[in-house]
Formats: C-alpha cells, sequence, structure tokens
C-alpha cells in the first residue's frame, strides 16, 4: 500500500501496532478539517508491525498525550517533504484530563474535577492524584 | 515549623518534626487541660460529615469545645445542601466564609483533596472512603508513644481489612518514616493492603510480610492494630457475609502473645475482638481512643496558630 509523503506537518511513527487509533483519538485532532493519514500495522523492521499517523499542515500536537500512550513513538516535524526536527518524547510528570480514574470508589467518579496523574514510575504507570490507586494509563 | 493555615490530608502533609511538635503540645494539655481551657475562644470549627462517625466526629467536637472554641456542621449529608447535590468545592467555600477550620468525612477517595483545593481555612482530612485517615494516625502514634516511648525498633502487626482500612494506610505511610519498623499485614487474600500501600513500603525498604495466620503471628508482636471488617466498603454484601468473621482476637490467642504487646483498634468494633479482652492491660483501644480527643486539641491549635 502506497501513502504519499506529506509536504509540511507532523509524523508520528513507531506507534506500537494497534495503539494509532488511540494514539489519533487523544490528540484531539479534527478529521473533519484536517487532512489525516492512520496506517495500521505497517511492516516495521525494528518492531515487526508499527502504526503511523500523517498530519497534514499540523504543526503542533500534545506531546504530553503521545508520551503517556506510547513515549517509544517518534514524531518527526516536516517542511517541504523533509524532516526538519525529530522530538524525543517522554513520559510526563503530570496529566490532566487524558484519561479518567477508573477506581469507582475515587471522589472524581462523583465530582466534576480534573482527573489528575502523577509518573509513578519509568514503567509508565501513574498515580492518581486523589485516591491514588496507580494505573497503566498506557493499557 | 509552621503550622498555621496548613492542611492535614494525609500523615505526610507534616514532617516527623512537625508531629513530635503536635504530640508534644499533646502531653502538655493532657497534663493541665485547663490551661487550655479557653484558647480557642471565638473560633469556629467546621465539621462536614458525609458520613456516619461517632468517635472521630465527637473528639474532633469535643477537642473544640474544650478549647473554649464553638462548632457548627452537619453529620449527615441529607440535612444540607448537599442533598440538593452542591459539590463538594462549593460547599467548602461556602463553609470557609463562616468557620475557622474544617474538618470532612466522606465516603469518596480524594475527597479532602478536593476541599483543599477551595479552601482558604485549614481542612482536616477525617476519613476519605477507603484511603487515609490522617488524625486517627496522629491518635495512633501519641498512644504508641506514651505508652512505649518509641516508634523505633517495633514490630507491629496489622490484622483484618488491610484494604479498605484508611487508618492501616496512614499508619503504615507514617511508621515508614521510622527506624526498624517492622510489619506483620496479616489478611485475607481479598482484603490485602491496596497495590500503593505495597509500592510505598518496597520503595522505602520496609521490612513486611503479608500473612494470612494472626495465631502464628503474634508471638513476634510488639503492636497489634486489629480493623474492622467494613460492611459499608463492600459493593456484594455476600463478600462482606464472608469475610466478616476471618480474625477474632479473643483470650486464647492472647496467651500466645507477648506480656508487652500493645493492641490497637481504632474503633468501632463488631467482633473481631472478643469482649474478654477488654479487661486484659494489654487492651489499650479505649485509652487510644481518649489520646484522641487530645491530639486533635493540639492539632486545632496547632492548625489556628494558637498556643
Amino acid at each position: 500500500m502506497q501513502i504519499d509523503g506529506i509536504e509540511k506537518g507532523i509524523v508520528i511513527d513507531h506507534i506500537r501496532a494497534g495503539y494509532g487509533i488511540k494514539v489519533l483519538e487523544h490528540l484531539n485532532i479534527d478529521t473533519t478539517k484536517n487532512t489525516v493519514a492512520l496506517i495500521m500495522n505497517a511492516i516495521s523492521k525494528k518492531h515487526g508491525r508499527k502504526d503511523i499517523i500523517k498530519l497534514q499542515n499540523i504543526d503542533n500536537v500534545d506531546y504530553n498525550v503521545l508520551g503517556v500512550i506510547d513515549h517509544n513513538a517518534t514524531v518527526n516535524i516536516i517542511e517541504n517533504f523533509e524532516r526538519v526536527e525529530k522530538v524525543t518524547l517522554q513520559l510526563p510528570q503530570t496529566i490532566k484530563n487524558v484519561f479518567v480514574c477508573k477506581n469507582p470508589r475515587c471522589v472524581t467518579s462523583i465530582e466534576n474535577e480534573p482527573h489528575i496523574f502523577h509518573l509513578f514510575d519509568e514503567s509508565g504507570r501513574y498515580r492518581c492524584e486523589y485516591c491514588d490507586n496507580i494505573a497503566e494509563v498506557s493499557q | 515549623m509552621e503550622l498555621k493555615g496548613r492542611h492535614l490530608l494525609e500523615p505526610l502533609n507534616f514532617s516527623v518534626a512537625e508531629m513530635d511538635d503536635i504530640f508534644e503540645l499533646a502531653e502538655r494539655i493532657i497534663k493541665n487541660p485547663k490551661n487550655y481551657a479557653e484558647v480557642c475562644k471565638g473560633q469556629l470549627l467546621a465539621t462536614l460529615f458525609y458520613e456516619p462517625s461517632t468517635r472521630t466526629r465527637f473528639s474532633f467536637e469535643a477537642a473544640m469545645l474544650r478549647l473554649g472554641g464553638q462548632v457548627i456542621g452537619f453529620s449527615e449529608p441529607n440535612s444540607s445542601a448537599v442533598a440538593k447535590g452542591e459539590s463538594i468545592a462549593d460547599t467548602i467555600r461556602t463553609v470557609a466564609c463562616y468557620a475557622d477550620i474544617a474538618v470532612m468525612r466522606h465516603p469518596k477517595e480524594g475527597s479532602a483533596i478536593i476541599a483543599s483545593k477551595y479552601s482558604d481555612i485549614p481542612v482536616v482530612n477525617a476519613g476519605d472512603g477507603g484511603h487515609q485517615h490522617p488524625t486517627q494516625t496522629l491518635t495512633d502514634l501519641l498512644t504508641i508513644k506514651l505508652e512505649k516511648g518509641s516508634f523505633e525498633n517495633t514490630t507491629v502487626g496489622l490484622c483484618g481489612d488491610l484494604k479498605f482500612g484508611r487508618t492501616v494506610h496512614s499508619l503504615i505511610r507514617a511508621l515508614l518514616r521510622y527506624k526498624g519498623v517492622k510489619f506483620v499485614l496479616i489478611s485475607p487474600e481479598e482484603l490485602k493492603i491496596p497495590e500503593y500501600v505495597r509500592e510505598e513500603m518496597k520503595r522505602a525498604g520496609a521490612d513486611f510480610e503479608e500473612i494470612l495466620d494472626l495465631k502464628a503471628a503474634l508471638p513476634n508482636l510488639d503492636v497489634l492494630y486489629m480493623t474492622r471488617v467494613q460492611r459499608e466498603r463492600f459493593f456484594n454484601e455476600a463478600d462482606y457475609i464472608r469475610l466478616k468473621d476471618t480474625y477474632i482476637l479473643d483470650k486464647a490467642k492472647l496467651s500466645h502473645a507477648k506480656e508487652s504487646l500493645m493492641i490497637l483498634h481504632p474503633l468501632p468494633r463488631v467482633n473481631e475482638i472478643s469482649t474478654d479482652v477488654d479487661s486484659d492491660p494489654r487492651a489499650t483501644y479505649f485509652r487510644q481512643a481518649k489520646n484522641g480527643m487530645f491530639v486533635r486539641m493540639a492539632l486545632i491549635m496547632k492548625l489556628l496558630g494558637i498556643e
């Protein structure tokens, strides 16, 4: 399958296979106005299979969200069909309203408050600010 | 070490030195309560109890009244605007207009944290679901300090509902800061400590074991902290019925324990400690309840900046 390169925008490469849809969902890109390509299960020399997202004419995305969902993905900034910058993703220390706390006893299940998580360890586990529930939010 | 205006949401909000300061004041109050009978005159404590309570609410109210202050509040949410669907944020903002300090109990975990974010006055967490109960920890620590002198090099057994037992979670957090504390966690499989507590213990390098058998653990314990299996924390009544009588401490079991053992319980008990244990000198839980009032007197004074 052939997908054209983009003249200007962002290419998110090496997304764990199967996570492309989730990444796109959390980036809140308006797919009715922007040109977006989601390639699933592409062949990868490194990982066997991978997902790729190409965002035409978009120059900024929420790297925190990307870092949480798949911090091993690579982000390439494209201009004139060339990569001009490669962004290294990291697990953010704090994330707000990216995920909801799944603990039914957490106060956020009944109060209209932001869902805030803090990085618990380098394996990508996060701790709810309110109830301390530890969640692997990328799963 | 300025505690004035601070919130107490979980034990680690205060340093070891700040807690020592509270214990030192509590001991002075115990020795000479009359000296403190009017120090909070003109101050108002608000008690926001969204969940039933006897000891904690009464001890806070008694503490404020014995300091010469006054108390307002509700003891069940149906008698307040909460029944109309008011948020915690709006409730505390309103209460902060009238009172100088607020104490809150709520069935949901993390509720006091929300209150603290919107409050101009000190907020004290008096229990948030199965999460934390820092003033019970102050009570527990003061009791151990008064009766044993030190927390260090102590083997502490915590028995019963360790999953939803907020007093257990707070006590462990606080004791992790002292040297040589060994934890023996005694519970059925379904009521083991939450993952975050276990992770905190591992990170602190704590010496701990998780076991099922209370009788086997008893001979090695210096402190036994019994807890009730809490019906209100179960979504399924059948699970509560199945687990509620897993551990019952009675005189026969106690014969395997050290003479110096201290038996603590945050109360209320149901039947996890047989009443025949009450007369045993090792039963400390009613003295512990009394200490709760004194330590809350000290806490109120510190948070209001009165001394």
